[in-house]
């Protein structure tokens, strides 16, 4: 008996190892799994700011997913696009879940986006040999941001109708072909079916594919120069005698367990709002976005949805309407530039001098104010307050030459820091 | 370089107290959104009172049946008035032409009011009429001023009058500001009663704005508990694998 369990075994293993040769002979199956996985080599002391770019990953996939079966009950037209939107919520099976996934994985999204770029500044992982990977990054951040932007007119609300009359109308300000521009934007005079017809097209087909396309090659810029870490020590300086980096580790399994944790986390607190409050208190869903789009009527009080106040308080706080334009793009652009603003030779915070510690902070306090502000009305005191933390995001890029360059750095290690559970 | 930032974020501080405006005050309503003897009788309010002039047009009356626990002969005896069938939405029958002529405006739809709005917006609005010679049809509104909708709650609530308060200004222009109601005609019902009338219909406006929400919250436990469960389960996977890290 046991005999014959064993053969049964042994010979459906190694129809699976024949199916595996038959494949890797004509695709590069197991070469990729070893090259990307499990013999990518990342650094042992990756900390908690080192889940995100998994998490990112997820939720992308999750956007895709809901989209999809979102897109099967949607439809982009003026005239029934606030109805389909509802139909989903009533009438659709588990149309709400869908949706609340969908709006919610959207704020979800940029709040995990959002936490890893944070951590490449803190460990300086645009530095060189990375700013290709960051660049890539920062595009999908770009790409993330339209795609937020165009997803947000489909509902068809009272504040996606007038969020997107306000956004489109800014490059009304580009000087001699502002006017024209913005009509080709939209296709029509004002915001209409056909604008929301072409933004549904770019939505669920232009960005997500060209998301989807950077994200392959932000890995692939990733697996080739190899992970930072809190460090900032490159661990490929010192290898073992197999070639083998002796701080590094197996991604598999070593962070794929890792980063289940992390995903059960996200999940939990991805569920508790999708479950308990999925308008967020109008942050993730505005209240005003439960009114149809209604060209006569705006909303008391306009204000982009949260992951874009930064910038909108930055647009408000300048009173020419093109320089705030122009500042705005600029602010957002700033971080391309960071591999060459700063001229630091150490990557870490862990090893940086007072000086970068104190614009971190800074910018960190005035990124955070600034979102506040942008999704408060305009009065004196908030533009006022606007402006100041406006200057101080401004001076943290573009002050860096100077206070990288100056600050007292401390001694890098050559090895990791790690000590074992 | 830090005391400028603390410096800073003092200056910051005054500038919340320009955020609130003169929005009127509104009531907190309170509500309990499992009460289903409450959502029902909400639901007739709805019909009764609501529904000859505002749709519900994403709400099917079967679904109110089916999430408040009513029958559909029920449904049809009590809450259904106009020989629909009981898949309908909740559609009127009023001309958005002669609705416009006779209000000035046409009677906006309810599905989505409670989300647009909120419940204590809809609380303090529809207990906030007050007479109002001047008005057309006799009333205004606190919440909302100048609203073209008439108190079709009088006879329940009776008549109140706005009693206002000024307050000379450095100009010497008075400022009026509402200061009370003062119950002038008392209505069918005690004050209680209808703030209690209010509160139910206010229960099935905000029922009918998400009424995935019952079962939404319900769901929300399992799997919460479920994940609690996964995340532990991974964490002590990650602890077994990681003791070969040194």
């Amino acid at each position: 008996m046991m005999g014959s369990t064993n053969q049964t075994a042994r010979t459906e293993g190694g129809r699976i190892k024949a199916l595996v040769t038959w494949i890797d002979d004509r695709f590069p199956m197991t070469k990729l799994w070893k090259e990307q996985v499990a013999e990518y080599y990342a650094p042992k002391n990756m900390n908690f700011w080192y889940y995100f770019g998994s998490l990112a990953m997820m939720a992308l996939v999750i956007q895709i997913l809901t989209g999809i079966f979102l897109t099967m009950n949607y439809k982009p037209s003026a005239a029934e696009a606030f109805g389909s939107v509802e139909y989903i919520m009533r009438d659709v099976e588990w149309g709400w879940l869908i949706r609340y996934m969908h709006s919610t994985g959207a704020s979800a999204f940029f709040i995990v986006v959002y936490l890893h770029m944070f951590r490449s500044l803190l460990y300086g992982s645009y530095q060189k040999p990375r700013e290709l990977l960051w660049i890539f990054g920062m595009l999908i951040y770009f790409a993330l941001m339209a795609e937020g932007f165009f997803g947000y007119l489909l509902p068809w609300g009272n504040m996606s109708y007038w969020g997107a009359q306000v956004i489109v109308s800014l490059f009304g300000a580009i000087p001699y072909v502002g006017d024209s521009l913005t009509e080709w934007i939209r296709g029509d005079f004002f915001i209409s079916d056909v604008t929301l017809n072409r933004f549904f097209a770019l939505h669920v087909i232009a960005i997500p594919f060209a998301l989807v396309f950077l994200v392959i090659a932000h890995l692939m810029a990733l697996h080739e120069v190899g992970s930072n870490n809190p460090d900032g020590v490159e661990i490929k300086k010192v290898k073992g005698p197999d070639g083998i980096p002796l701080d590094g580790i197996a991604f598999h399994p070593y962070y794929t367990v890792k980063d289940m944790v992390g995903v059960g986390v996200f999940l939990l607190l991805f569920c508790g709002v999708i479950f308990f409050a999925p308008t967020m208190g109008g942050y993730f869903l505005e209240h005003a976005n439960f009114e149809p789009a209604n060209a006569l009527q705006t909303p008391p009080h306009i204000a982009p949805v949260w992951y874009y106040t930064p910038f909108y308080a930055i647009l408000r706080s300048v009173p020419n309407k093109p320089l705030g334009a122009a500042l705005m793009g600029v602010a957002v652009l700033l971080f391309v530039f960071l591999p060459w603003l700063d001229r630091s030779k150490v990557k870490s915070i862990r090893y940086r001098g007072p000086l970068f510690k104190f614009f971190i902070t800074a910018f960190a306090i005035s990124f955070l104010a600034l979102g506040y502000l942008g999704m408060q009305p305009v009065t004196p005191a908030y533009t006022m307050a606007a402006r100041v933390f406006a200057t101080v995001y401004f001076a943290f890029f573009l002050l860096m030459p100077w206070y990288t360059s100056i600050d007292k750095t401390k001694p890098v290690p050559t090895r990791v820091t790690y000590h074992a559970h | 370089m830090r005391t400028k930032l603390l410096v800073l974020l003092a200056a910051l501080a005054p500038a919340a107290a320009f955020a609130s405006g003169a929005e009127p005050r509104l009531d907190h309503v309170n509500l309990d959104a499992s009460n289903m003897p409450a959502l029902q009788r909400g639901a007739g309010n709805f019909v009764n009172y609501c529904l000859g002039c505002h749709s519900a047009k994403y709400m099917r009356y079967n679904r109110v049946a089916a999430d408040l626990g009513i029958s559909e002969q029920q449904l049809i005896d009590n809450l259904m008035f106009t020989g629909e069938r009981p898949h309908d939405t909740m559609r009127i029958g009023i001309d958005p032409e002669q609705a416009r002529r006779w209000f000035g405006v046409v009677p906006p739809d309810l599905s989505l009011i409670a989300r647009a709005r909120g419940t204590d917006y809809l609380y303090t609005f529809l207990r906030s009429f007050y007479a109002d010679p001047a008005k057309a049809n006799g009333v205004n509104n606190i919440v909302l001023p100048g609203t073209a909708m008439p108190h079709v709650l009088w006879q329940l609530q009776g008549v109140q009058e706005a009693v206002w308060e000024g307050h000379p200004d450095a100009q010497g222009n008075v400022q009026k500001h509402f200061k009370e109601f003062k119950l002038v005609t008392p209505g069918t019902l005690t004050p209680e009663e209808f703030d209690g009338f209010v509160r139910d219909t206010v229960a099935f406006l905000e029922y009918i704005g998400e009424p995935a929400r019952l079962k939404r919250e319900s769901l929300g436990f399992p799997v919460i508990a479920f994940l609690v469960f996964f995340t532990l389960l991974a964490w002590a996977l990650k602890k077994e694998y990681w003791k070969d890290v040194k």
